[in-house]
């Protein structure tokens, strides 16, 4: 089973990702855990609530203003980013996580490298699948390069001027 | 000047890590080329024409002695022995190897320095007026804004992976635009608010490149309190909708243009209502921590116009001249700010080698309170010069071949590295300069011409800020071969203004000649003590154009 790295560890992807064109040729599985892709889950949004275990991802250019009502409902939003240098992802991240209050997991998903990971997760992913062909201890163990924010973030309410003298970050 | 606090210093050796990491990384094979660029660019490394180009940050380009000491040493160390003051009041050394870039910037973290966000999509360095807390007409002194911009952009999480490059700057002085506000991403103009208290009127969408445009006004008199907040509200509206899938259409002034100001207003408005009073509030305490970090220099207690100086210019005409063109009036009676003109006729405007960096840095000792700047059009400043020491400092200066006086004149020409260097150029624009300087060689009827703007960039890409020039030169490929396009008009002084294309383009042999005509036409038409600019802005393009193209069509 792939693997990803989620709140600081290692775990099995017990998520299944489809595309629109998986669902055309294949249809939803009855069981198992699956992320579909947001417009899928617009169209059949009642029948998903009655299955379960159903997660919505987003494309660069969806917004989650777009999912903001149904939020509760889901456990996972995955956030794909077709390219790595595309950083929509970092805003909608933070919208979830600040404008919309969603507790939830957010994954990153896509062109998802370690040189990333630590202003994912400053931005509120809390799950990460790195690229199959990356090693993805080696993108774990990077992670903690930083003891130094400026800003605030996600988990960091205060920017540096309001928390000195102690401003060491903690993961 | 800010001095780094621990958590500065820390912060910068963990990029250095981080850096040395990804290059091994790289070379080791483990970072495709496209990644390792993303990764490289936000630390100041290009790979131009003939080896790297690394671009070290200078923020509102104040240096400190010891660092422009420091800088000698590493252009001798791993570079040319020269390096290159850019129009972003940023230091480029064009001859690094890429191996070496972490021992460098390293070197640089000693002294407090880095190549961090100096290019790449991210928020770039934040410039100002060079004169910063000497400028008497300044509302008050910038510095500490851009400051409080710096800590807010640096590995800010949210914005590393922009559409574009995003610039920012600020200006203090009402009436004038000494940072060329209008063309910048994010133009932050100081202002009093309706309390008296410092505000901020936030310009966006305005840039040079291919579509040059002049900002627009989106936030108006913002209380300081939410300046971070504020632009950051913009910074995410433009990181949401900006334009991906098209690198020309891909600045902020795109989404400015098409959107509107009004929407792109409201959307910002919509997450301004969201963060406005949050924990991005600034504090008076924060506030007054950052402007005690730019103290004012311990300015002995002198009169204006001393006997020294007043000997001086009465008995040396050279000096005089300098003294009128080159030094400026500050907020501080006896001092003058001196401006060290980088523009040496056949040398890369903006260039200075070793042995000069190291000049400066003893005269910035000796005579500025261990200061220096870089301009955003490539010269250097001395700002905290006691008036009775002017005379030796130009004594000095004269030496070192940094006192002609000609600062805002024509031959004091901005441009960029070009087809020299740089691995983008259409053409190049360093000999063109060259060529303009050599022509113009008479100090006299350079003075009698008054101010005029040259620009020369390279490429559609403007880092010579052509838009911007009285007269702007850009270079562009016609099957091939290197041609000139000139813009009139331009204006990046008291305000921001785009300039208009003169005609059809020029082979690189007319460029001095066209230039020629149109100062001519320019001395034969104007009235008495009219400038260049003004006298263009009354005649209009025509007359121009009719003298350079004939009037035969
Ligand atoms: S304007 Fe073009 S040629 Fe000149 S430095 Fe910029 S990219 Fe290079």
């Amino acid at each position: 089973m792939a693997q990803l790295i989620k709140d600081g560890a290692i775990i099995d992807n017990e998520w299944t990702r489809l595309t629109v064109e998986q669902i055309e040729e294949s249809g939803i599985p009855a069981s198992g855990k699956i992320i579909v892709p947001l417009a899928t889950w617009q169209s059949q949004r009642d029948e998903f609530i009655a299955r379960g275990n159903v997660a919505v991802w987003l494309q660069a250019g969806e917004e989650p203003a777009l999912i903001a009502d149904d939020l509760e409902k889901l456990s996972l939003i995955a956030i794909n980013f077709p390219i790595f240098r595309d950083g929509r992802g970092y805003s909608y991240a933070r919208e979830l996580r600040q404008r919309y209050n969603y507790q939830g997991e957010v994954r990153s998903i896509g062109d998802v490298l370690q040189d990333q990971l630590f202003y994912m997760w400053r931005c509120g992913f809390n799950a990460y699948e790195v690229r199959a062909d990356r090693d993805i201890n080696e993108a774990l163990a990077a992670m903690k390069g930083f003891s130094v924010t400026y800003q605030a973030d996600v988990h960091e309410p205060t920017p540096i001027y309001r928390r000195r003298p102690d401003w060491r970050v903690e993961q | 000047m800010y001095v780094y606090q621990d958590y500065d210093q820390q912060l910068l050796n963990e990029r250095v890590a981080e850096f040395r990491d990804q290059t091994n990384r790289y070379l080791a094979g483990k970072l495709s080329e496209e990644e390792f660029l993303v990764l490289r660019l936000q630390n100041g490394l290009y790979v131009q024409r003939y080896a790297p180009m690394m671009r070290i940050a200078v923020p509102y380009g104040m240096l400190s002695s010891t660092q422009v000491r420091r800088l000698a040493y590493i252009t001798r160390e791993w570079d040319k022995g020269y390096a290159h003051v850019s129009t972003r009041q940023n230091i480029q050394l064009n001859w690094p190897e890429l191996e070496d870039v972490p021992d460098i910037l390293a070197e640089l973290a000693k002294v407090q320095m880095h190549g961090i966000q100096t290019s790449g999509n991210c928020v770039r360095n934040t410039t100002t007026d060079e004169y910063a807390g000497t400028n008497p007409q300044e509302i008050e002194d910038p510095r500490p804004w851009c400051e409080i911009i710096r800590q807010w952009s640096t590995f800010n999480p949210e914005f590393a992976h922009l559409p574009r490059k995003f610039k920012i700057a600020v200006n203090a002085v009402p009436g004038q635009d000494t940072a060329v506000i209008g063309v910048h991403d994010i133009g932050v103009d100081i202002v009093r608010g309706e309390n008296g208290e410092t505000a901020f009127d936030i310009y966006a969408g305005g840039g040079l490149g291919r579509t040059p445009m002049v900002g627009q006004l989106i936030g108006k008199a913002i209380p300081w309190q939410h300046l971070l907040s504020y632009i950051e509200s913009i910074l995410r509206v433009y990181n949401k909708y900006g334009i991906r899938d098209n690198k020309f259409k891909a600045r902020i002034k795109i989404i400015v243009k098409a959107m509107g100001a009004d929407r792109i207003r409201e959307l910002t408005e919509r997450e301004f209502e969201l963060l406005k009073d949050g924990p991005m509030t600034l504090t008076e305490e924060e506030v007054t921590r950052i402007k005690a970090c730019f103290p004012l220099p311990s300015y002995e207690s002198l009169s204006d116009q001393p006997a020294e100086l007043e000997q001086a210019l009465a008995e040396n005409a050279a000096f005089k001249r300098w003294y009128n063109t080159n030094t400026l009036a500050h907020k501080q009676a006896g001092y003058r700010a001196v401006t060290l003109t980088l523009k040496k006729t056949g040398r890369a405007p903006g260039d200075i080698t070793a042995e000069e960096l190291e000049a400066v840095a003893d005269l910035a000792d000796a005579h500025s309170f261990g200061e220096v700047r870089n301009t955003h059009q490539q010269n250097m400043v001395l700002a905290d010069v006691a008036q009775k020491d002017l005379f030796s400092v130009w004594l000095a200066l004269d030496k070192l071949g940094f006192a002609t006086p000609n600062l805002k004149l024509l031959t004091d020409i901005v441009a960029c590295p070009g087809g020299d260097f740089c691995s983008l150029a259409n053409a190049k624009s360093i000999p063109i300069a060259e060529a303009i300087q050599r022509y113009y060689d008479d100090m006299d009827y350079l003075h009698d011409l008054g101010e005029v703007d040259i620009n020369i960039s390279g490429c559609m890409n403007a880092c010579g800020h052509h838009h911007i020039g009285h007269i702007g030169i850009l270079g562009v490929d016609k099957k091939g071969r290197e041609y000139y396009q000139i813009t009139l008009g331009g204006r990046g002084d008291s305000t921001s203004r785009i300039g208009e294309k003169l005609g059809p383009s020029f082979e690189s042999d007319d460029v001095t000649s066209v230039i020629d005509k149109i100062i001519k036409l320019y001395v034969e038409k104007r009235a008495d003590g009219e400038s260049f600019i003004d006298a263009y802005e009354r005649l209009g393009m025509e007359p121009f154009k009719e003298r350079v193209y004939g009037t035969a069509n």
